[in-house]
């Protein structure tokens, strides 16, 4: 484990906390937030059949690069009327709470920030602080978009909590355990071993799982993507609604830490899920280190299943943002209170007498 | 002063600093936002005692549950229907009497109970256990609350629909 090397490497426990902590950050969601806002407008522009930045090197690769420049020399502006205290505070707390999720992710079996027995629901819980930073921006911004946006998002976090959590319940009652690097080597070696095809456990559990795991892994992916408040539950910052939401004030890096938190928050839940169901970071054909018998060469295939999941699903999230309308309030929430939840509460159920029998 | 002494020190200051400020402000939302950092203090020492599954229950039903809730409530009762909350104090003798009395109990009660001394063992995950007693030791309870939390709930959306 990467925590034990490093301890030997400094001899400092609180060292090497302090570096294993921020090695998430410096090492992999910086470098990951560049590409993601880069893909982010190519996959929109491709869609819209247009090009996407190309000026800045090759096909556009340091247009990012160039932005945060421009971003870092903005002029951070105040409006004399913002709450001063807690204008400055939101951005904070809003990335705090997104990055706290890491520190329950598995990022391959070397690298795991910490192996807490309550993993998914330690998750669960921290992402109630990006809640209380949202309505904190909204509310010291002064401005009544910017409070609509955030009244918006709360509301929205809140409702979609709900078939989050019972989905998540569910998958507990069939994993037996709440720690997502259990889980994710319970669903080792092969992709008929995910939960998604019903586990690695062989018989008629398995086959009867197969139909309800699809339902909860659509339930779970549609509600967390409500929860960070993607198209087609972006109400929270419509556009031709609310100007740009709960960040309509924001300028300069306050702005890009509002953005960056966007980024791990839909990066966070797009392994969440793929650790719930799709087995984590574990290979679905294999290892190429077992094959030539090169053992160190393991943890770094993981990491790269880790990546290539995560990474699709962003890319999943980009594609629906760019062919969904947005939903109506009303509809949004008819459609967590009347489906989501009912089909969850209906899964609970059978999955629980299914391992109960 | 170990690692663990100094955090949690950081937790206690944490804590203590912002429920000061909770009582003292004058502005009731900037209470309610101070509020968030005095639960999560709490959260934290709950940590560094050992009891995991109560520290992150805490961050669930306090900061993600009933902050959300009162933010929503102070925010919409002062913002939007212009109403003044107040936030004075009124009955300063008799409250400062009642709460002398209190806090002298409280201290009392700190300062005259033998303590257990246990020595700092590294934690373990108590959700297992926690879960087996709940539903063999304390089970009627456990599901009498489950109960009256669904009789709130209905009420609560009976009450809301009228």
């Amino acid at each position: 484990m990467m925590y034990d090397w490093l301890y030997n490497a400094t001899g400092s426990e609180v060292i090497a906390a302090i570096i294993q902590s921020l090695m998430p950050l410096f090492l992999f969601l910086l470098p990951f937030a560049l590409f993601a806002v880069l893909l982010e407008r190519k996959v929109s522009g491709h869609m819209q059949d247009r090009l996407g930045p190309m000026r800045v090197g090759y096909h556009g690769l340091l247009q990012t690069i160039a932005d945060i420049i421009k971003l870092i020399q903005k002029e951070d502006i105040i409006a004399a009327s913002n709450d001063k205290k807690f204008f400055n505070l939101s951005p904070l707390i809003v990335f705090i709470g997104s990055y706290a999720a890491f520190a329950a992710i598995p990022f391959s079996g070397a690298f795991l920030g910490s192996n807490i027995d309550l993993g998914i629901i330690y998750i669960v819980a921290v992402t109630g602080i990006v809640v209380a930073g949202i309505l904190m921006g909204g509310w010291a911004s002064n401005n009544k978009y910017s409070l609509l946006g955030a009244m918006r998002s709360a509301a929205q976090i809140i409702s979609y909590e709900i078939p989050t959590l019972l989905v998540v319940v569910t998958v507990i009652m069939i994993t037996g355990t709440m720690n997502l690097y259990t889980m994710s080597e319970w669903q080792t070696e092969h992709f008929w071993n995910w939960l998604i095809l019903g586990g690695p456990v062989f018989g008629i559990q398995k086959i009867l799982l197969i139909p309800l795991m699809i339902v909860s892994f659509l339930i779970i992916f549609l509600s967390t993507l409500a929860e960070v408040n993607r198209t087609p539950f972006d109400i929270p910052e419509a556009e031709s609604e609310l100007v740009s939401g709960y960040h309509t004030e924001y300028s300069g890096m306050k702005f890009a830490i509002f953005f960056l938190a966007e980024y791990a928050n839909m990066f966070a839940i797009s392994v969440i899920v793929s650790a719930l169901f799709l087995g984590g970071f574990q290979s679905p054909i294999g290892y190429v280190g077992n094959l030539f018998g090169l053992p160190w060469l393991i943890p770094f295939e993981q990491f790269f299943w880790f990546a290539f999941k995560g990474i699709f699903f962003v890319f999943v999230q980009m594609w629906l943002r760019w062919t969904l309308p947005r939903f109506r309030v009303d509809q949004l929430m008819a459609f967590c209170w009347k489906y989501l939840i009912p089909f969850s509460f209906v899964i609970l159920l059978i999955v629980g007498l299914i391992t109960v029998l | 002063m170990t690692t663990y002494d100094l955090i949690f020190y950081l937790f206690a200051a944490v804590t203590l600093i912002s429920a000061f400020f909770v009582v003292t402000n004058r502005n009731i939302v900037h209470a309610a936002f101070y509020l968030l950092f005095t639960l999560f203090g709490i959260a934290g020492i709950y940590v560094m005692l050992g009891s995991d599954f109560v520290a992150i229950v805490q961050l669930i039903v306090y900061v993600g549950g009933i902050l959300i809730l009162l933010l929503f409530g102070v925010m919409l009762t002062n913002k939007i229907t212009n109403v003044d909350i107040k936030t004075g104090t009124i009955h300063a003798l008799p409250a400062s009497i009642v709460m002398g009395l209190f806090a002298g109990a409280l201290g009392a009660a700190v300062f005259n109970t033998n303590w257990k001394v246990v020595e700092l063992t590294s934690a373990e995950a108590s959700t297992t256990g926690l879960g087996v007693m709940l539903v063999n030791e304390y089970a009627l309870i456990f599901e009498l609350l489950g109960i009256l939390l669904l009789i709130a709930l209905i009420g609560a959306a009976s009450m809301a629909r009228r």
